[in-house]
């Protein structure tokens, strides 16, 4: 291998192997570097709305002007105030509760549907993709209808004779939760069944040959091969449930906000572009941290084999 | 194989797995139809035959993994149909394989016993038993993904053997290997069977590896067993042309039987010709049937016969396949027929007297040929 002339690349190799990098400084490292640029500033009653702005024409007196007026304030706002604190802390425990939810819930789904017969697979495949068709928001909105007082939920209670009094699930973390599991629950079961479909049968097999019961085989055989599915699903599922907005914002609570939340208020409602800017900063930190941890345990594992 | 080794031949002998009119279908095919089969402890029997022919569904049955729709499988006596995979005394060796991806070569090895709850050192050592038995101790931590084809092929038969089963079912355990690799293994097959005893039962297409490894074997034709027997048995005395043709390459010369002398069967063909075998007729004057001769019990001669020679007729060489050991020749018949013979290289090409369209003539011993009625 290593004896064999390099070959030159073509120009067109180099764009086509350079195209999501491209892709990534252009829409998440050069915005990435404004909102880290807007969160050391402070917030002004001004257009833009926040203090210092560099002023290309002062030339290099200007450049140096604009450094200075930098500072870590905001980030020792988010210090000093525990309500971030407690955001971040909440949006970590319900994004959590909510993938650990989902992947309870999303193991049997998927691999039902991965040993279901290969004639009605693509059936399930659909029905799972199927409320992706409809737009998200309204099917959040629906769900405040199940939910509320004199919703479907409460209905189907009250006529079982489950409960006798109209529980109020709305505006709980409960509701928060079931929301969240709903919406995402396509995003955990899908790589779990593309996993678990790809499965060689005579694996199964071959365990209860050497004397392994079936359900003992699924633990044994089944869940560690499914593994890089659940981790895909975990990803997918954990990272955009901690910055969650739309989902705790209206089937939540007011007690406790989520950080997406406190995030929009700092925005929309203070008008505090850079604290609002040092929250997504710190939250992509919060998020970037179980990303890497994953990486070199799936790197671990690569190695491994 | 061991001499005197005949259980089949016992009358008083007890089959240790035994077919009973097993007939299994899927859909409306039957891939085993009322089949009754005897094999016995300690034998390495063969199941061949076409693929689809119902030797795997065989096997499988064995293992638990199919169950026949009549008929009864026993195992030592016993009748197995309700014992589920994970209980039965048998293990089987699968043609991919099957290995744990996720597990060590050791911790393949060690799966079945750990399901048997046997104390830590019993496993280890167990473990280390078979690792040597097949040459893997070097590779006990690696993956099944960092083997050679090889390497997997002994991690699956430790693996199928660390248990110690009282049948040993191996489904095409030799196909993904190379030629050379496969005619080795065949042979460490052999060995490892007539060390450990253990009756071992192979599901093969390849008529070689069979009549190789197996002390006896059953050709299989849709559902069906066309016939059982030693490789000798099979190779020397095949019941039909079905199995003659199927179990290596053979001649077959059509015709009518005719009145012979005793202890001698007489062939008349289409043109009036008449062949000679060495057998008793079994069957009535006037009936069909054929004389099967192998290709390599053909003799081929350049030089025109004696006028009373019996079992010769001439024709023209169309075909030489050079196989290096030998070659084939092929000769077509004044009447068009196409025989194969046979012939041992002992001189080098260049000097081999028969060349492609010379005239030859074509002749075998009363004792090559096999008098074929169905």
């Amino acid at each position: 291998m290593n004896d064999r002339p390099a070959r030159r690349r073509s120009s067109g190799e180099w764009l086509i192997a350079a195209l999501p990098y491209l892709w990534l400084i252009a829409f998440f490292f050069v915005p990435f570097l404004i909102v880290l640029k807007i969160s050391l500033s402070q917030a002004a009653f001004a257009q833009p709305p926040y203090t210092p702005v560099l002023d290309l024409t002062a030339g290099l007196a200007g450049l140096r002007d604009f450094l200075h007026g930098l500072s870590l304030s905001t980030y020792a706002l988010l210090a000093s105030d525990d309500l971030y604190l407690l955001s971040y802390l909440k949006s970590l425990q319900i994004a959590l509760v909510s993938t650990a939810i989902l992947a309870l819930l999303g193991l049997p789904l998927a691999y039902g549907m991965a040993r279901a017969p290969r004639r009605i697979q693509p059936v399930l495949l659909m029905l799972v993709i199927l409320p992706f068709w409809t737009s998200f928001l309204i099917r959040v909105y629906s769900w405040i209808n199940i939910l509320q007082r004199d919703g479907l939920l409460n209905d189907a209670l009250l006529a079982l004779g489950i409960i006798s009094e109209p529980t109020t699930w709305l505006a709980s973390d409960t509701a928060v939760y079931i929301g969240i599991v709903y919406s995402y629950l396509p995003f955990m079961v899908l790589p779990l069944y593309a996993t678990l479909q790809k499965l060689d049968d005579t694996l199964l097999e071959a365990a209860a040959d050497l004397g392994c019961p079936r359900w003992k085989a699924f633990f044994l055989v089944t869940l560690p091969l499914a593994l890089p599915g659940l981790a895909a699903g975990a990803l997918l599922c954990f990272i955009p449930i901690v910055g969650e907005f739309v989902i705790p914002d209206l089937l939540g609570g007011s007690r406790t906000a989520m950080i997406g939340q406190t995030l929009w208020t700092e925005f929309f409602a203070n008008r505090d572009w850079p604290v609002a800017s040092a929250i997504a900063v710190v939250l992509l930190l919060v998020i970037v941290a179980p990303i890497a941890f994953f990486e070199s345990l799936q790197a671990r594992e690569i190695e491994r084999r | 194989m061991r001499r005197g080794f005949a259980p089949w031949a016992d009358p008083s002998a007890k089959p240790l797995v035994r077919f009973e009119s097993v007939t299994k279908r899927f859909a409306d095919t039957f891939a085993v139809d009322a089949l009754s089969l005897d094999v016995y402890a300690g034998e390495f029997f063969a199941l061949l035959g076409p693929s689809g022919c119902g030797k795997s569904t065989l096997l499988r049955m064995v293992a638990g993994f199919e169950a026949p729709d009549s008929g009864r499988v026993l195992l030592a006596e016993d009748d197995i149909a309700g014992v589920p995979p994970y209980r039965r005394p048998v293990n089987m060796m699968f043609q991919s394989y099957a290995l744990f991806p996720h597990l060590t070569v050791l911790n393949n090895i060690a799966f079945g016993l750990k399901q048997e709850r046997l104390p830590k050192d019993a496993i280890a050592a167990r473990v280390a038993d078979m690792l040597r038995m097949v040459r893997l101790e070097a590779l006990a931590a690696r993956k099944p993904h960092q083997l050679s084809g090889g390497e997997r092929q002994r991690v699956a038969l430790a693996r199928s053997l660390a248990k110690q089963p009282k049948v040993l079912l191996l489904d095409e355990p030799l196909a993904a290997l190379d030629k050379k690799l496969r005619e080795e293994t065949q042979f460490e097959l052999m060995d490892l069977q007539s060390r450990l005893g253990t009756t071992f039962i192979i599901v093969t297409h390849d008529q070689e590896e069979a009549m190789t490894v197996a002390h006896r074997m059953a050709v299989m034709n849709r559902g069906r067993i066309a016939q059982v027997g030693t490789p000798a048995e099979i190779y020397e005395q095949p019941n039909s042309r079905w199995v003659a043709g199927f179990v290596g390459d053979v001649n077959l010369i059509e015709g009518k039987l005719a009145a012979g002398t005793a202890g001698a069967t007489l062939l008349e063909d289409a043109r009036g010709r008449r062949f000679h075998a060495a057998a008793a007729t079994p069957a009535a004057i006037g009936a069909p049937a054929a004389f099967a001769v192998r290709p390599e019990k053909l003799r081929l001669t350049a030089t025109p016969p004696a006028p009373d020679a019996i079992n010769t007729v001439g024709g023209e060489v169309i075909d030489i396949g050079y196989l290096g050991d030998m070659s084939i020749y092929k000769v077509r018949l004044d009447d068009g027929a196409v025989l194969k013979a046979a012939v041992t290289n002992v001189v080098r090409l260049a000097e081999r007297p028969i060349a492609w369209e010379d005239r030859v003539w074509v002749s075998f011993a009363p004792e090559a040929a096999v008098l074929l009625t169905c």
